[in-house]
């Protein structure tokens, strides 16, 4: 029962983007009965495209249009034009991510207030707190299918040999907070299949048991005949009148033609990377610096999380990549305990690689032996992700090209980003408690990997109490426009340590009930 | 499922681990690449006659076969697996054929950086690199070129034209696409063995 609206109809609500944040505020606004458009840069792909191929499905869903790595970031040699690793498609990055659904804690919405003044970093308290969101965690978890979590009601998702040989490790020493919240049917659930441990989850479920929007979010909202998705269309700017306020944006399709579509609210969750480029790409006269850049702050704090990997030769066969793909988690380096030497915390996530990707990302460009000898123990392989807080620096920032521009003629994004003294403290820690962890269970092997290309981005639009620390309030409604909404990760204060598409879905719900209540009431 | 494999702790408890050594059988060799389908390129009478090595590197009818050797032994010392015949080496090598053949500037790459190896080969060891005896000085000439885009390329092609191989996937234990089987759910993803009783 899909809908279409014209274009001149400026009573709808036009969403950019269709991941976690976008695809989900369309799911919770139709339900409430308001109007939206959703233009996504990508194509429709199925599940039918989906293949268990971790190559194949990086050069079909992958948002590979130019980018440049920039800054004092490893990725400037290893990955200089893929800073970031996320989806170009309908449904977002929900296509290619991991499933892992973790809560931030409640001191990291506070960081400011914990961690005090820190040198070279511009931290900032979110303006709302833990116990505001908890609700709509709740709610998040419910929707999503969170295995294991009383909110879902769904049983945990069952160990596989690569949480058993992790799990192993991290109580022999000493670690108590293992868990593994992951949006994945442990049984049928919301219309969609219980998982059959077929791994290959960040290639797109190819069952549908993992949480995407692709086909829970979007297909629920177009029921309601509330919503139109339109695919291919690439947002090029958003308009406003002169008063200030939005009136629509405009997009091209996939012929490259242009079209205008009015709207009565704007919300922008094209991902960190995305959002405040098309902000930026929007400057008119009134707004010579971007919209919504009263502050100076859309595009900057650009926050990745601080990540590491490492493969570890087990004594015996693992097979990590049996089965769903995240393993077991470790939580106990979370809390913040800056008698380690740094500041945050930081998860020890169980990620499986499948040869290819193993690969590729052990050591770039490293050759020989050192390489060989480690790949030939690829069945005996775990593998873990580091996810840590990423402290934000004003100069780590999405900025536009002078010169180079891309195929819809827009100035193509830039990526600069630096570590923090923090993120390096951190990283080695998180790499030898893993070290440690490994040898616990016999590991003959543990090498120690380059950051790969994060899918987590965050902090382009940070949410802030004061316009003039950050570019959104505690909605998500831009400081400086009162139609014009943020609706993904760039809205983060702080990154926490925690994988950031349960807090987009929580932030969403709630900015939906926010929109729609405004617009009863005629606010917006 | 030969002796060691039977002794193995795993193979006891039922854990599939799956043959990595070497197959010299045709049967075997069948068996453990899955190349029984059809695209797998198959020897000439010729080419029978010949050494096995001289063989795979004549499939590059366009560079040519003394190009073939010197990229074959070059991809073997890039990413040594002793344990894996050359032919699975020569399938990341030999789409460079009809590449260069379309490709005037890789094509050029390809033959300059072969004859630069090369003569490093005669002046050091009096031998093409493909004849010189040892791995150690074999490295010791691509230590020498390692930054230059010559062994760059090859390399980075490397990386997905050797492991991104499906053929080479047993060999590694990668079991590949397994959505068409049923996933894992009744085929091992919790079969592990060897840890200690919690």
């Amino acid at each position: 029962m899909s809908k279409t609206f014209s274009k001149d109809d400026n009573s709808v609500v036009v969403i950019i983007g269709s991941g976690a944040g976008g695809g989900t505020l369309a799911d919770e606004l139709t339900r409430q009965g308001v109007d939206v458009v959703i233009l996504e840069a990508g194509k429709h792909h199925t599940q039918e495209d989906f293949e268990n191929d971790e190559w194949a499905m990086f050069a079909k869903i992958s948002w590979l249009d130019k980018r440049i790595s920039a800054g004092g970031w490893h990725h400037t040699e290893t990955y200089p034009n893929l800073p970031a690793w996320i989806v170009k498609g309908v449904g977002g990055s929900t296509m290619h991510w991991s499933g892992l659904a973790l809560r931030f804690m409640a001191h990291e919405f506070k960081t400011r207030s914990t961690y005090g003044h820190v040198p070279g970093a511009n931290v900032l308290d979110w303006p709302i707190s833990y116990d505001e969101l908890a609700p709509y965690y709740e709610i998040a978890e419910r929707k999503m299918g969170v295995a294991g979590t009383k909110a879902s009601g769904l049983p945990p998702m069952p160990p596989n040999n690569h949480y058993r040989v992790i799990e192993h490790g991290a109580r022999k020493i000493g670690y108590k907070d293992i868990v593994r919240p992951v949006a994945s049917n442990t049984r049928p659930h919301d219309g969609r299949p219980a998982c059959q441990q077929i791994g290959y989850c960040m290639q797109g479920c190819k069952i549908g048991a993992k949480w995407s929007t692709l086909y829970s979010e979007i297909p629920r909202a177009m029921k309601t005949g509330h919503a139109e998705l339109r695919p291919q269309s690439m947002v090029l700017r958003i308009e406003h009148d002169k008063s200030g306020k939005a009136t629509g944006v405009l997009y091209a399709d996939k012929d490259g033609n242009q079209h205008l579509q009015k709207a009565r609210v704007v919300c922008v969750a094209g991902n960190s990377i995305e959002s405040p480029r098309l902000l930026l790409n929007s400057a008119s006269s009134l707004f010579p610096n971007g919209l919504a850049n009263s502050s100076g702050q859309v595009g900057r704090n650009y926050m990745n999380h601080t990540t590491a990997a490492a493969l570890t030769i087990n004594p015996g066969p693992v097979y990590m990549y049996r089965g769903f793909d995240i393993a077991a988690v470790v939580s106990d380096e979370v809390p913040n305990n800056p008698d380690r030497g740094f500041l945050g915390g930081y998860h020890l996530e169980g990620l499986a690689l499948h040869l290819p990707f193993a690969a590729a990302f052990m050591k770039p460009g490293g050759w020989g032996r050192e390489v060989s000898s480690a790949l030939e123990k690829f069945d005996h392989m775990s593998c873990v992700w580091v996810c840590g807080e990423d402290l934000a620096q004003e100069e780590n920032s999405i900025t536009l090209h002078p010169t180079e521009r891309d195929q819809h003629g827009l100035p193509i994004p830039i990526v600069t980003k630096t570590d923090h003294t923090n993120d390096a403290a951190m990283r080695r820690h998180g790499l030898a408690q893993w070290r440690k962890l490994s040898e616990a269970v016999g590991a003959t092997r543990v090498i120690d990997m380059p950051p790969y290309p994060a899918s987590h981005n965050m902090g382009t639009n940070r949410m802030s109490e004061k316009a003039r620390d950050g570019v959104v309030n505690k909605w998500g409604q831009t400081h400086d426009i009162k139609n014009l909404f943020v609706s993904d990760g760039s809205q983060f204060t702080s990154s926490g340590a925690a994988n950031p598409t349960l807090t987009i879905v929580a932030l969403a719900i709630r900015q939906a009930e926010y929109i729609a209540g405004a617009m009863k009431r005629r606010e917006l | 499922m030969n002796d060691d494999l039977h002794q193995s702790p795993a193979a006891q408890e039922g854990m599939r681990v799956l043959e990595k050594r070497v197959t010299v059988s045709r049967r075997a060799f069948l068996k453990g690449s899955g190349l029984t389908a059809a695209g797998v390129t198959t020897l000439s009478v010729g080419g029978l006659m010949l050494p096995a090595r001289d063989a795979l590197a004549a499939e590059l009818t366009h560079l040519g076969a003394a190009i073939g050797k010197t990229l074959l032994v070059m991809a073997r010392d890039i990413f040594p697996h002793d344990k894996i015949a050359d032919r699975y080496y020569m399938q990341a090598i030999e789409p460079y054929d009809a590449k260069a053949a379309e490709d005037p500037a890789l094509a050029k790459l390809i033959r300059d950086g072969v004859a630069q190896l090369d003569a490093m080969a005669k002046a050091s060891f009096n031998t093409p690199y493909a004849d010189v005896g040892t791995e150690t000085q074999r490295l010791s000439l691509l230590y020498a070129i390692e930054h230059g885009a010559f062994f760059q390329k090859i390399k980075g092609d490397m990386v997905t034209g050797f492991y991104n191989n499906k053929a080479v996937w047993p060999l590694f234990g990668e079991e590949g696409s397994s959505w068409e089987k049923g996933g894992y759910i009744n085929r091992g993803f919790d079969d592990i063995d060897w840890l200690p009783k919690a």
